[in-house]
This record gives structure tokens, sequence and C-alpha cells, in this order.
């Protein structure tokens, strides 16, 4: 064990060493860092609600992919055609995704853990063959180019570093909403549906009802970021949003933590950065995409057999952890 | 071609490849009933059949061989994948085994693009591609080889499953593992034997369907997606059940290509397995006995 002072200092440490991290994007005013600093924040607000969900309810989503891209869409449709101020597209993708997430998890969650999976993973085949199909409403695999920047009234988020600070406030938003979520009433409840679904419905938890609203959370949020990246890239096409993406936030958030707030948050950072990497990487090695696909389910396998809690959880296991008031899926 | 030759051919054609959702959808339910895993890698397996088999002929070898070669190749996958996702996590939760499942897809997907490329390839037709005529359409001689081998496939299972000793075995152990490890069952024999059956099966599947209906490294997950619907729309737990749920898959698949949209085609027949399961969640086969 190391000694209290130390790992005072350790979290300090960090402290400073995350902040200097969030501003350096800013700071250093490099275009490519801000770009980069936008994605993993907009992947990071999926993916803390993807944690909710398999983190907290236990269960597993392979179209957050689809439900991103529904708000993405959204936004880009009713923007470009119908002149609606971002907000309110914004608005309505949240409406749009909420209502399919209760259509699709009201018949799933009532039944076993791997319903919702296949489930959502049908979502996601759908979805990306809308995408792809309706070209009058989608503009096919063209997509749909001049999306105009987010702006609230008369705020517009024209620069990066605007864009920028938007996904950072909503991403706060997101993850004190999240904090607030895991240590209320109804958080201890979903703690309690992990550990054994038998002992929290006969507790008077209602087991189907607490499993559903997280997973139409989680879709909102995953909405709301695909809103958020319509507006900051301006163009968007059916590529982003399929199987392969929610496979990668998947593996952000087991990787990263999912019974943890930041878990997921570190998840999104790493892999936003690692995929970066290897797409300049793919244009000297081919098929590098396979090779990822090869790592990501390598590490899958691997993170849930030997490091069940994620990276998050190395500080505790090597006794560096802070003894938190209340212990993070405990 | 009159509107009901049409329909027939369509018909055939559906119930052909609904035959191939069929087989993975029984082979999702021998693994489900041994352990009470839903194994997400399941539509690899078919992928791989067919990759393989193709691999091998164009390397000279007889299409016989290379057929045999292929399912006895998926197989051994199939037992690597137990013995190094699946037996290590023992006891965990659903969600983990869900996720340990879908990494093992992963890792078949994409290794297969490195080694193959992302072509769709095809096989050579077993015995030649001269439409048998039927009315006044005509049926791909290869379409019939899938059915004959998906039927042979099923009733197999069937027969395995209620007059062999180790058929039995397996049975009982769906049924209650520690009264059938009292009874000197070894429950671990018999989940390497659930997923070397359901490997072999989906095998079979990839490999009569590859001549007619190309495969490519990403499609997989299409015959996990509609095997598992196909296993539940028919009552998970059931074998014949899974059959006829993807039988009927395929024919509304095969209907929608031909009469509405082949864009849309797939999505339609998911959209109808969703309704199906909303509307009767336990199945349209009740269940019995495993």
């Amino acid at each position: 064990m190391v000694g209290k002072r130390v790992t005072k200092i350790i979290r300090i440490v960090g402290l400073v060493v995350f902040a200097a991290v969030v501003a350096a994007p800013l700071l250093l005013g490099s275009a490519y860092l801000t770009t980069s600093a936008v994605l993993i924040g907009i992947h990071a607000i999926i993916a803390v609600g993807l944690g909710l969900l398999m983190g907290y309810a236990g269960q597993v989503s392979l179209g957050h992919a689809a439900f991103y891209g529904i708000g993405a869409y959204c936004s880009a449709i009713l923007t470009t055609r119908f002149g609606l101020p971002p907000l309110a597209a914004m608005a309505a993708g949240i409406l749009v995704t909420g209502l399919i997430a209760i259509v699709l998890g009201a018949p799933a969650l009532r039944l076993h853990g791997h319903y919702l999976a296949m489930f959502t993973l049908g979502l996601g085949i759908i979805a990306q063959i809308v995408f792809n199909q309706a070209r009058g409403l989608t503009g096919g695999f063209s997509g749909i180019a001049s999306i105009p920047r987010f702006s609230i009234g008369r705020f517009t988020a024209d620069t990066d570093a605007e864009a920028y600070l938007l996904v950072l406030a909503v991403l706060a938003m997101v993850i004190i909403m999240a904090y607030n979520l895991v240590n209320s009433r109804p958080g201890r409840a979903l703690r309690a549906l992990h550990e054994s679904e038998i002992a929290a419905s006969t507790c008077g938890v209602d087991v189907a009802r607490a499993k559903l609203q997280v997973f139409v959370l989680s879709a909102v949020l995953a909405s709301v970021a695909g809103s958020l990246y319509a507006h900051f890239i301006t163009f968007i096409s059916p590529d982003p949003f399929g199987f392969g993406f929610s496979v990668e936030l998947m593996v952000m958030v087991v990787v990263g933590g999912a019974r943890s707030v930041w878990g997921p948050v570190a998840g999104a950072a790493l892999f936003t950065v690692l995929a970066q990497f290897l797409q300049k990487a793919g244009e000297r090695i081919p098929y590098v995409d396979a090779l990822d696909t090869v790592l990501f389910g390598v590490v899958l396998v691997i993170v849930v057999i030997f490091l069940q809690r994620g990276l998050v959880s190395l500080p505790d296991r090597l006794g560096l952890g802070a003894d938190h008031g209340q212990k993070q899926g405990a | 071609m009159s509107l009901v030759d049409q329909l027939l051919q369509y018909l055939l054609t559906g119930i052909s490849v609904g035959l191939v959702y069929g087989l993975v959808g029984l082979g999702i339910t021998i693994i489900f009933n041994a352990t009470g895993i839903i194994n997400f890698a399941q539509g690899e397996f078919v992928m791989l059949g067919g990759m393989i088999a193709v691999a091998l002929v164009s390397i000279g070898l007889p299409l016989w061989t290379a057929v045999v070669l292929a399912v006895v190749a998926v197989m051994v996958v199939a037992l690597l994948l137990e013995r190094l996702a699946i037996r290590p996590l023992r006891g965990a939760s659903v969600i983990t085994l869900i996720i340990a499942t879908i990494g093992a897809s992963l890792v078949l997907q994409g290794g297969a693009k490195l080694i193959w490329g992302p072509e769709a390839v095809k096989l050579p037709a077993f015995s030649g591609e001269t439409p048998i005529r039927i009315g006044g359409g005509g049926i791909n001689p290869q379409r019939l080889w899938v059915m004959g081998v998906a039927a042979l496939g099923v009733v197999g299972v069937q027969l395995f499953f209620k007059y062999t000793l180790i058929g039995k075995a397996m049975r009982a152990c769906a049924i209650n593992q520690a009264a059938a490890r009292l009874a000197g069952i070894s429950a671990a024999h018999m989940v390497r034997l659930s997923f070397a059956m359901s490997a072999v099966l989906a095998a079979l599947g990839g490999v009569v369907l590859t001549p007619v209906a190309l495969m490519q490294y990403s499609q997989g997950t299409h015959y996990t997606l509609t095997g598992f619907l196909a296993a539940v729309v028919g009552g998970l737990g059931s074998g014949l059940g899974a059959v006829l749920g993807g039988v009927m898959l395929g024919i509304v698949e095969s209907l929608s290509a031909g009469f509405i949209s082949s864009g849309y085609s797939k999505a339609i027949a998911l959209v109808v397995a969703l309704i199906v399961l909303w509307w009767r969640p336990e199945g349209l086969v009740r269940r019995r006995r495993p």
C-alpha cells in the first residue's frame, strides 16, 4: 500500500495534468488538435450514456452508431431542407431516437440480456440500409453537405475553438447528470439490478422500467452527439454510422471501464486518438481497418477475462486508488 | 413469366436461403441449450465455411475435398474459440459472455479480410449451372443442393438428439446440468461438442450457399442476426422452431426483394421478425423440452 499523502499528491498532479490536457487545444491553437478534441468530446458524450447502459443496467447495445446517425441526419435534414434552427433540429432528433428506443427497448428489456443486443444490432443494420437507400431524404451514399454550424440564438460556434467549448459544455453537463443518476435512488436501484435482478425486483425495483429508462437516455445522448457532429463537420454520409462504429463505442466503454462515469470518457479519448493514428497509418498499410477489427476483438476478450472493470480500475488494482466516499461499482 | 411462376421462384429462393438461416439458428440453439450463451460469432462460421472452401479450390484442390476440409477447419476454429474465449469465463454474467463472443466475431471478421481481402468470392456450383425448369421459370440446381444439405443437417441433428447416447447426454445437460453431472456426464465435454456441432452446421450452410449467394468477409454479422431472429421467432430452445423461423425470414426477404424493393428486402425481413417478437416474445413455437 502507498501512503495517503502520496495518493493525495498523485490526485492533485492528475487534476493539473487533466486540466492542462483539456485546455491544450485552445491554448496551442492547432487545428488538428482542436478537431481531435471535439471528436473525443462527441464520442465521450455517447460513451458516458452507453457506459450507464452497460455498467449499470447490464445491457449491451450494438446499435448506438444508429442513434448517433439518426441524430446527425435529423439535424442535417431539418436545417438544410427546412431551415430549422440547429437547436430545434437537435430536439427533433432527441424525440425521434427517444421514440425508437422506447419501441425497441420495451419488448427487448422484458426479456433476457441478449435480446437488446440483437435488437439493437438489427436497428443498426436497418438504419444503415435506410441511410443508403432513402436517397431523396438522406442523399444516399453521397450524403448531405453544407450543414450550418451550431448556433443558439445569436451565438454561433463558427470557429473550431467555439465548437470545442460547446462540446465541452455539453459533455460536462452529461457527466454531472451521470454522476447524479449513479448516486440517486434510481441509480442505486440500477446498481442493485446489476448485482442481482431477482433481489432487486423483490426489493420493489421495477427492473424492466429502470433498464428502459437508461436505454432511452443513452440513445438520446447518442443522438445529441450526432447533432453536434453534423453541425461540426458540416457534411455527413452513412459511413461513420455503421456497425463498425457501434463496436468501437462498445470497445471504448469496456476498455475504459463501464462501471464508472470517467471510464467511458477515458476510453473515448484513447480510441479516438488511436483511430486517427490508424487512419494515417492506413494510407501506407493495406486493410489497416481489418487489423483494427482484429485488434478490437482481441482487446475485448482480454479485457473481459482479465480486467473486468476496465482501465480506470488500474490505479485501484495497483494500490494507488484514493478512497472514494462511494466506491464505484462496489 | 407469369405471376405464379415468379412467385414460385421467389418462394424456392426464399426457402433455400431461409434453410441456411435456420441452420445458423439451430446452431445458436444448440449452444444456447448447452451453455446459456448466445454466440454472436455464429454467423462468422457461415462466412468462414464459404471463404475457406473458395480459398482451397483456388489453390487447386478438388471441389469436394475443399468442401469437407472447409467444414472441418471451421469446426477447429469453433473449438479454439470455446477454449480461448468461453472456457475462461465460466460463471461470468450474460453481458460479459456477450462481449466475449462479439470480440471473437470481430477477430474472425477482421482476420478474414486480412487474409482474403474485401471482395466477394464465388465457389463453383456443385452440379453445373443449367437451370432446372419448373413451370414457366427455372431454378438453379445449386438451390436444390442448399435445400437438400440443410434438410439433411436438420434431420440429422434431430435424430442425433433423439436416438444416440451422446445426444441424450447433451439433452440431459441442457435440462439440468448438476443432475447430468451426477449421472457421470461431463458438462465441459458437452459444451465443446455443442460448439463443434453448431460450427459444422453453419459451415455446411456457408459452403452450399456460396455458389449462389457469393461470400464476403463482412457477411457473418447478417447471418448471426438472422440466425438469432430465426431461433427466437421459433421459440428459443427449440431446434425445429429455429428452422421454421429461418424459412419464414428467408421467404419474407425473397418476396420483398422480388415484389417491393431489393435494396430494402433485408430491412423488411428484420422489421417483420421484430414485429413477430413484439407480438409473441416467446416465439411462434411453444418451447418444449430441449
